[in-house]
């Protein structure tokens, strides 16, 4: 009955926005496949990958630092979480590509101690969007995944520890083959989720001018004022993009719950299909 | 091969070991007994430098557990050589904390390869043949989760053996597990020790100390109460705390 209802709403609700004219759907349909949409459909998700890979590596490297015993390593990835979760990150993006080229002016890389120069560029070269988009989103990603990580560390059961320090393993080895393996299982769902957020926060960038969904999107509607549409528009790619990752995510799940218990859950297609078997209720379907 | 002089351990303002003195020959079997929290884990532990003791020495095989002596001075060794010596003592834990993203196979090789640096060829080979010594040739490629408690600590005894281990600890290595499947483990470790392992095995199951030990000890409160072969700490006691504490065990 209150399913009734709803779905009675919802075709209200659906009614009205297309008899508003709230949009032209035509126009929404023509800038869907438009080109420089695409463009910033695939810049999205290049610039969403890579800072998220930024992320985990940093994150990481810094949940690692979080708990080592040296207190200098504990205290500096204390004070970088500390700063990149305390901070909007838009202001990190702006930082990093307003700021940063006004302080330094030029960006090089030199082996320490010495004048031997590596690389060298003018940093508002260096500094592109791509760059500050990159710096910005995967540098606070890394605070945020450190969390995760340490979270995920903490959870693996000490005496996996104590035996493989037993077998005369040292704690890099350790941590590489003993308790990260294991500590995956809690990291991935949270750093789905965390994709997922990052795919919609990407559209951050588009302050610092890098070329992304929304970027291109309002591009074109400051020139041609379909500000709806082209909003629809990249909504609908947003939705896609998240939707693709969700599923992602469910099937990596499934992967890494491998030796935790003795048999993997069903996917939602294996579950139908057993459930379809001739003879069985119907509304086995369901569950 | 194991000695051990006046240790004493203590977490915060709890002394666990109180002085500890006893000595195990080469292919002997020590067992000790003892009720909770007597200290029998953390004695195991310290030969294994999982703990670091306060005061008092430990050497396995001649060499310092943990320390080197520069002098009349103890300095701590680092990670590395404390690794390496680690390598060389095998122990089995009550749990089994046997590695549960890797098969029963993957766990055996794991040390062998990436801390002897042994090819995973050879060390495959000589996995099997663990493998088939604790009964469990079958079972290479299952999982942690898919074998029984008794299994797992039979996968976690080769595991340790692939080592080459001078010495084996046990600490409870039977205490985890439902009373039938007992008994494939205590046939390993019997076995193990015909072979002329040098053990010391924590545990409760007086058949199996009084058929294989040559010396028991007895803790009570951080300090060896009672010593001897296993007829006469077992068949017949002097000290009433290790009368009273087998008269519940037995
Ligand atoms: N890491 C630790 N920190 C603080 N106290 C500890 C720690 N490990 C052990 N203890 C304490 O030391 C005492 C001896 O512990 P131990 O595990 O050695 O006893 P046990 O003889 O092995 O007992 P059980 O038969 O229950 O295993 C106990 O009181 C225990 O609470
Ligand atoms: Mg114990």
């Amino acid at each position: 009955m209150a399913a009734a209802v709803l779905l009675g709403l919802l075709a209200l609700l659906i009614r009205l926005i297309v008899n508003s004219r709230f949009a032209d759907f035509a126009v929404v349909r023509h800038y869907l496949f438009n080109r420089s949409i695409l463009v910033g459909l695939r810049n999205t998700l290049v610039i969403s990958v890579l800072a998220q890979m930024v992320g985990i590596t940093l994150g990481v490297t810094l949940s690692v630092m979080r708990l080592s015993k040296n207190p200098v390593l504990s205290v500096t990835s204390w004070l970088y979480i500390w700063f990149f979760r305390g901070t909007p990150v838009l202001v990190q993006l702006l930082f990093w590509f307003n700021a940063v080229p006004q302080v330094f002016k030029t960006f090089a890389v030199s082996v320490p101690f010495t004048h031997i120069v590596l690389y060298q560029k003018p940093m508002v070269l260096f500094m592109t969007s791509f760059m500050a988009a990159l710096l910005g989103l995967g540098l606070n990603e890394g605070a945020y995944m450190a969390e995760i990580v340490r979270a995920a560390i903490i959870s693996v059961d000490e005496g996996q520890t104590e035996a493989a320090q037993a077998l005369g393993m040292r704690s890099g080895l350790i941590m590489r083959r003993v308790v990260l393996p294991q500590a995956m299982r809690v990291i991935i769902p949270p750093t789905g989720n965390e994709f997922i957020s990052m795919l919609k926060t990407s559209s951050l960038a588009s302050v610092v001018l890098y070329g992304e969904l929304l970027r291109r999107a309002s591009d074109i509607y400051s020139t041609n004022l379909r500000v709806v549409e082209l909003l629809l528009d990249a909504s609908i790619w947003y939705l896609v993009l998240t939707s693709i990752a969700t599923i992602g995510q469910y099937y990596l799940e499934r992967r890494f719950a491998r030796g935790a218990s003795r048999e993997l859950p069903l996917t939602p297609l294996q579950r139908i299909r057993r459930n379809l078997v001739p003879g069985r209720p119907w509304f086995r379907v369901l569950r | 091969m194991v000695d051990v002089q006046g240790v004493h351990k203590r977490f915060g303002r709890l002394e666990v070991l109180r002085g500890i003195d006893l000595e195990v020959h080469r292919g002997e079997v020590m067992v000790i007994l003892g009720p909770s929290g007597s200290g029998k884990s953390t004695l195991l532990r310290c030969i294994n430098h999982l703990e670091k003791i306060d005061a008092g020495r430990i050497s396995v095989d001649g060499n310092l557990v943990g320390y080197r002596q520069v002098g009349s001075r103890n300095y701590e060794l680092k990670e590395k050589e404390v690794a390496q010596r680690r390598a060389e003592v095998g122990m089995v834990f009550q749990r089994f904390n046997l590695f549960p993203h890797m098969t029963a196979l993957g766990n055996i090789i794991e040390a062998p390869v990436r801390v002897r640096g042994a090819s995973r060829a050879e060390a495959t080979k000589r996995g099997l043949v663990l493998l088939e010594r604790v009964g469990l040739e079958e079972k290479a490629g299952a999982y942690p989760s898919q074998l029984s408690g008794g299994q797992q600590q039979r996968v976690a005894i080769a595991r340790a053996l692939a080592m080459d281990p001078k010495l084996m600890l046990f600490d409870e290595p039977t205490s985890a597990l439902d009373p039938e499947l007992v008994g494939d483990v205590l046939d390993v470790m019997r076995a193990l020790s015909g072979e002329g392992m040098t053990m010391m095995v924590v545990t409760h199951e007086m058949g199996f100390a009084r058929e294989v030990a040559d010396q028991v000890v007895f803790m009570d409160g951080g300090v060896i109460v009672e010593r001897g072969r296993p007829a006469e700490v077992i068949g017949a006691p002097r000290e009433a705390r290790t009368k009273a504490f087998l008269s519940k065990v037995l």
